[in-house]
């Protein structure tokens, strides 16, 4: 095998993980499976980065960039959400708005959805790698849904974030790349919503003695 | 060799196929209740032992309920041909003998037929038991059936055709090929299906008699005699159908693309073997798990179903 087919092998290797832990997110109820699967899908979108980079012609920058991806998407955010998790432990999702098994089909859905409208942008994108973009608009799809159907405040943040890590994974594979300032400030706004996210549960476990969002419909005095 | 002798020769190996299946598929049933009686710290039963409870069952004559119908009589019959026929059909010793016949939807919809025929089976009767076992039958048959589909479908992308003994022999001239985030994905959901359409923990408990849980066991509560052993027989026979094509699918080693005496005994040697791995990481598994609550279990089946699809997708997309 030549080194461009390697590349590519594992390029695929970890967009099959990306849409792997995607399911996962939405498969598992208990908060605590899904900070560990957010943290496999960092590392395969730090991979990605790292794969890239080692193509790029202008190599230090992109190096730069998959180290501050690694760093935040594998360190910081799971250990920002296994702070916010000891809050409230062994919290699972026992209602949310869709149950289980229609989630997992309307993901499958969402994928195809995907696929469908990434083939223009395949197209015109000029990089080999860009065949791979359904799986990072998938992701975008399915970040959406579970953000929208969750009831917890982590359920939610970890939607959010699986849609951030759609969005990088688009960019990663259908351009040559994101600019490091870019990359930056998109990571001090994902370091901010969790930390957010932190706050506000903290407060509602205090209120509530539950980090259930359900329970802020009402306004108290 | 003539077009007459091959032709021989194809009908002969089909035969040998069916026949080899037939007599494995209790044994797997023994070494998988062997391992896990030995993992669980009882002596449990030898390996034949379901072959002597055939045996057994097969000299006694069979009773039916008053009001049964044809429905009920032919089922058991149904079930076993559709597997033999499946059993001879698709590529699991050789490729080169089934090409062209063991087309994918045609597998899949021998398999189904012989569900279908069981699960009316039970509703013929007309017990609490057979209707319930019928009812969650359908239920899971709803959702393993795609997925059995469209796992398989995911490795047809790549060949560019749904014939099982295509795709086999394709995966085993091209080893590099086998192994894609396509076919991982694959492999789980055909992993899970096999375990829904075979019944086995933690979709359905092969070993109880449990009105809560039970789905198989339900719906062939009412046969006795040959009409058990058929049933029974030919359910042992769709696990070793079921386990033989995950096996040649995703580790198509050693099956024989050529028609040689030689490659055709190593090839129903390595099936035996890889069969026999399969079943006791099946018995292992069982062991570590607990049964699903019935109401999961389509939590469980949708999981799979999602994952073939983006099986295929991946296909599609990734190559």
């Amino acid at each position: 095998m030549t080194r461009s087919d390697w590349l590519e092998q594992a390029i695929n290797l970890a967009c099959g993980l990306l849409l792997l832990t995607a399911v996962g997110a939405l498969w598992r109820r208990e908060v605590s499976a899904l900070i560990p699967i957010l943290s496999v899908q960092g590392i395969a979108l730090t991979a990605i980065a790292a794969l890239l980079a080692s193509e790029h012609p202008a190599g230090a920058e992109a190096v730069v960039v998959a180290v501050l991806v690694g760093a935040l998407k594998v360190v910081v955010i799971p250990l920002l959400l296994r702070r916010v998790h000891r809050l409230v432990p062994g919290a699972r999702e026992t209602r949310p708005l869709v149950n289980v098994a229609s989630s997992l089909l309307a993901a499958a859905g969402l994928s195809l959805l995907a696929y469908a409208a990434a083939g223009p942008l395949i197209d015109a994108s000029p990089s080999p790698t860009a065949r791979a973009t359904p799986v990072g608009l998938a992701l975008v799809l399915i970040g959406f849904f579970v953000a929208a159907t969750r009831q917890r405040a982590v359920s939610q943040i970890v939607g959010l974030l699986l849609v951030d890590n759609g969005i990088a994974a688009t960019a990663f594979l259908a351009t040559d790349g994101v600019p490091l300032i870019v990359e930056l400030g998109v990571s001090a706004d994902l370091v901010l919503a969790v930390l957010v996210l932190q706050v506000l549960t903290a407060r509602m476990v205090r209120t509530f003695g539950d980090g259930d969002l359900d329970d802020l419909r009402e306004l108290h005095d | 060799m003539t077009a007459d002798v091959r032709g021989l020769v194809i009908v002969a190996l089909a035969l040998g196929q069916a026949v080899l299946l037939a007599v494995l598929a209790p044994y797997v049933l023994g070494l998988t209740r062997a391992v896990r009686a030995r993992l669980e710290g009882r002596a449990g039963g030898r390996l034949g032992q379901p072959w002597r409870d055939l045996r057994k069952l097969l000299r006694k004559g069979p009773t039916s309920p008053a009001d049964a119908s044809l429905v009920f009589v032919a089922a058991p019959p149904v079930l076993m041909a559709t597997s033999i026929v499946v059993a001879g059909a698709a590529p699991f010793v050789a490729t080169a003998s089934v090409a062209g016949r063991a087309d994918l939807i045609v597998v899949v919809g021998l398999l189904l037929l012989g569900t279908v025929a069981l699960a009316l089976a039970g509703l013929d009767t007309g017990t609490a038991f057979g209707g319930m076992g019928a009812s969650r039958e359908m239920t899971i048959a709803a959702l393993v059936e795609p997925t059995l589909l469209l796992s398989v479908f995911a490795l047809s992308v790549r060949v560019g055709s749904t014939d099982l003994a295509t795709i086999v022999s394709a995966g085993a001239t091209d080893p590099a090929s086998v192994f894609t985030p396509a076919s991982a994905l694959a492999a789980a959901a055909l992993a899970i299906a096999t375990l829904a359409e075979g019944g086995r923990i933690p979709v359905d408990n092969p070993s109880t008699h449990l009105e809560l849980t039970m789905v198989h066991e339900a719906m062939v509560l009412e046969y006795s005699g040959r009409d058990l052993a058929l049933v029974e027989w030919a359910s042992s026979l769709r696990l070793t159908i079921l386990l033989g094509l995950l096996a040649n699918l995703f580790v198509p080693w050693g099956v024989a693309t050529a028609l040689t005496p030689i490659g055709v005994l190593i090839g129903a040697a390595v099936f035996v073997v890889k069969v026999g791995l399969l079943a006791v990481a099946l018995a292992v598994g069982e062991v570590f798990t607990a049964k699903l609550r019935l109401f999961r279990v389509p939590e469980l089946l949708a999981g799979s179903f999602a994952l073939a699809l983006l099986a295929v997708l991946a296909a599609a997309v990734l190559g």
